[in-house]
C-alpha cells in the first residue's frame, strides 16, 4: 500500500559530522600521506596534484523530466541539472551528471547537512538522495602539463574538441575508475572511491612526475 | 580501438568500458508459481545460440552503469545497433 507518509518525506537523516563535544578527528582517505606530504605533494607550474578533502558529496536520482522533481532542485539549488556528461559550478557547489537520472553534487562538508535536509523538503515523490561523503574524494589535477598525465591515464579522449571545459565524464584511470570533470582549461576535478584513493594518488604522483 | 555507443551517454565509448550480460528481450513470467519446473528452468537457462544477428543486453559498467541492448552479429562480430532497454530492435533476423 502507498505509504502516505512518503510524500512528507519522514526519513531519518543523521549529521553524519560530529559536533564539537565529541572527540573525534576527520580524516581523508589520504591522512596517512601527511607524514611524508613534503615528498609527495607536486605543486608546480606545469603540474599540480592536490587533495580537496572533506568535501560534502549528495547524491541525488530521480526523473530529469518530472517538473515537480525539477522545480524542487531549481529552488533549492539555484540552478537547473546538468544535462548528458556535463558538470556545472556555482560560488557554492559543484554538480555533475552521473548517469541520465543521477547527478552528483558537492558542497563545502559542514553544509551537506543542511543542503540534504532543504533537498529533502523541497523534493516530492519518487527520488533518491544519499550522503556519501565518506565513500569518496577529490584530487585536483592542473597545470599545463594536467592534460598530458590524462593522456596516457585514462583511454578517454581527453583533447579539447572531445573534452571541452564543463564536461564531466565517469571512466577508467589507470587501473581504477573516476569521475573525471573539467573545471578550466588546465584544472581537471577526480572524484574517486576511497578505496582506491591511495592508488590513484601513488599512480598520479609516478605519472606526474617527468613533468616536473 | 573498439569503441560501443552507449545511447545513455550519447558517445562512443571505449569497450573496456562495457560488459556483455547475455541474451536480451527475456520477459520474467508473471506468475512464477504457475510454472512447470521445465518452464521455469527454460526462462532462467535456455538461451538462443544464432549465427548472425543477435539480441544482447550490455552494461556501461564503468560509466553511466545503465543497461542497453545491442543487435550484433555473431559471426562477423559487427554491432549493427545499440538501443535502450523498451525499444524495439531496428536490425531483425
Ligand atoms: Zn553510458
Amino acid at each position: 500500500m502507498f505509504d502516505k507518509n512518503l510524500e512528507k518525506n519522514t526519513i531519518a537523516m543523521m549529521d553524519l559530522l560530529p559536533d564539537a563535544s565529541v572527540n573525534a578527528r576527520a580524516e581523508s582517505p589520504l591522512a596517512h600521506l601527511d607524514q611524508f606530504h613534503s615528498h609527495t605533494n607536486i605543486d608546480t607550474d606545469s603540474i599540480s596534484l592536490q587533495e580537496k578533502p572533506f568535501l560534502g558529496h549528495l547524491l541525488l536520482r530521480g526523473n530529469a523530466d518530472n517538473t515537480a522533481f525539477k522545480d524542487a532542485i531549481k529552488k533549492v539549488l539555484l540552478c537547473e541539472l546538468p544535462k548528458t556528461l556535463a558538470c556545472i559550478y556555482t560560488n557554492e557547489l559543484s554538480i555533475c551528471w552521473v548517469s541520465p537520472d543521477e547527478w552528483l553534487i558537492l558542497c563545502e562538508g559542514d553544509k551537506a547537512y543542511k543542503l540534504e535536509k532543504k533537498l529533502r523538503e523541497a523534493l516530492v515523490g519518487h527520488y533518491s538522495l544519499c550522503n556519501i561523503s565518506g565513500g569518496q574524494t577529490v584530487l585536483v589535477l592542473s597545470g599545463h602539463h594536467a592534460h598530458d598525465v590524462l593522456m596516457k591515464s585514462t583511454s578517454y579522449d581527453v583533447a579539447d574538441c572531445s573534452f571541452p571545459i564543463g564536461k564531466a565524464v565517469t571512466t577508467t584511470l589507470a587501473k581504477s575508475q573516476a569521475i573525471i570533470c573539467r573545471k578550466d582549461k588546465t584544472t581537471w576535478e577526480l572524484i574517486v572511491r576511497r578505496s582506491f584513493a591511495d592508488y590513484i594518488w601513488h599512480y598520479l604522483h609516478d605519472a606526474s612526475s617527468e613533468f616536473k | 580501438m573498439f569503441s560501443i555507443y552507449c545511447p545513455h551517454c550519447c558517445e562512443y565509448r571505449e569497450e573496456e568500458e562495457f560488459h556483455a550480460i547475455g541474451e536480451a528481450h527475456i520477459a520474467r513470467p508473471v506468475d512464477p508459481d504457475a510454472l512447470t519446473d521445465a518452464e521455469w528452468a527454460s526462462y532462467l537457462y535456455i538461451r538462443k545460440n544464432p549465427r548472425g544477428l543477435h539480441h544482447e543486453q550490455w552494461v556501461h559498467a564503468i560509466g553511466c552503469r545503465k543497461f542497453f541492448n545491442i543487435t550484433r552479429d555473431t559471426v562477423s562480430y559487427e554491432i549493427k545497433e545499440t538501443y535502450k532497454i523498451g525499444e524495439a530492435p531496428a536490425f531483425v533476423a
